[in-house]
């Protein structure tokens, strides 16, 4: 029963590991074009598992910035896996004890939670722990082959590898901004402020990471005050 | 500083925020608007951190705004995340290799 359960959640995650493995190449990539290796970026993957937190992670550490720094960039662009946990908390119930959870929080990502709450059975820890293993293998095994062909591979190649994180955050954003008006709101809000960060001289000497934080935070709270979503709605 | 020290408070601090609230904090959010707020967050900061550092991150600024039209073209048409991503550094590899017979 508890193999295969636990097989259950690995088959499931197949397609996310997949998914994983292409992403994070391209984070592999970029981070040693920044001048991580490769064995340092694969271990940023291992122990966050996420996108975006990562690569804005990896712009503190190239900033040189302070510790703070990249607890306040964390907190703000990981925030909402706050919610992610507080809606698996809910859906696992009392089957599911406090040790557990603590491992299990270490994996819940957008993609892990997205295919946790589509499951219709109960959730039980194998298949939790199947769920994450191949996401998990991907994420660190696909930094680790970026950053070792990043670190082979002559400049030009190297800064067509790193674009690919950004080509992914395009793919991610898009289409939503596309079908939904508050979201394309967020978006070029988010778009003008970080312009001006970057170009109006007096704001240039903000800090990488807390000028992403300014940007994401006043964005995001502009389009929740004028657009809130609706009530059932738990966000991504 | 030292990298480990970065990397152990980034994290941490994630671990945190996921771990906190499926074992200490389990009420739901009451507030609208902070959930509102978080349903945006991610499409404010990835937006924040693609433009316009894409514009800077290759050899010249041509080829990086050929990668970001490239994606936005793509992602618009509905294709999936790895052709956008594999076809956005295309453009770089093209525009790199037009610059360099050009001399």
């Amino acid at each position: 029963m508890t193999g295969r359960e636990y097989r259950s959640g690995v088959s499931r995650g197949l397609p996310v590991g997949m998914g994983y493995f292409s992403v994070s190449f391209g984070f592999g990539a970029m981070a040693v074009s920044q001048g991580l290796n490769a064995l340092d970026a694969a271990l940023i993957s291992l122990t966050n598992m996420t996108s975006a937190g990562q690569f804005a992670g990896l712009t503190v550490i190239v900033a040189a910035a302070s510790l703070w720094e990249m607890v306040l960039t964390q907190l703000i662009i990981n925030s909402r896996y706050a919610l992610m946990s507080l809606a698996l908390s809910q859906r696992m119930g009392q089957r599911i004890g406090i040790l557990p959870r603590l491992l299990i929080a270490f994996f819940n990502t957008d993609e892990i939670f997205a295919l946790a709450m589509s499951r219709r059975e109960p959730l039980t820890l194998p298949y939790m722990l199947g769920l994450g293993t191949l996401p998990i293998l991907g994420w660190t095994g696909g930094t680790l082959c970026g950053g070792l062909a990043g670190s082979v591979l002559p400049v030009s190649i190297r800064s067509a590898l790193g674009v690919m994180l950004y080509g992914m955050f395009i793919a991610i954003v898009v289409p939503p901004a596309r079908q939904e008006r508050p979201v394309l709101a967020a978006v070029v809000l988010a778009l003008v402020l970080s312009s001006l960060f970057a170009w109006v001289p007096a704001l240039k000497t903000v800090s990488a990471g807390i000028a992403i934080v300014i940007c994401t935070v006043a964005a995001a709270a502009v389009c929740a005050a004028l657009f809130p979503v609706a009530d059932e709605e738990d966000g991504i | 500083m030292n990298l480990y020290l970065y990397i152990a408070a980034m994290a941490l601090t994630t671990y945190l925020i996921r771990v906190l609230p499926l074992t200490v904090f389990r009420r739901p959010i009451r507030s609208r608007f902070l959930r509102s707020f978080l349903h945006y967050v991610p499409y404010a900061c990835l937006s924040a951190m693609t433009f316009p550092a894409i514009l800077t991150s290759t050899e010249s600024v041509l080829s990086g705004a050929a990668a970001l039209a490239v994606a936005v073209v793509l992602a618009y048409r509905g294709k999936s995340l790895i052709v956008v991503a594999l076809s956005s550094s295309a453009a770089v590899l093209v525009c790199q290799c037009a610059a360099h017979l050009l001399g």
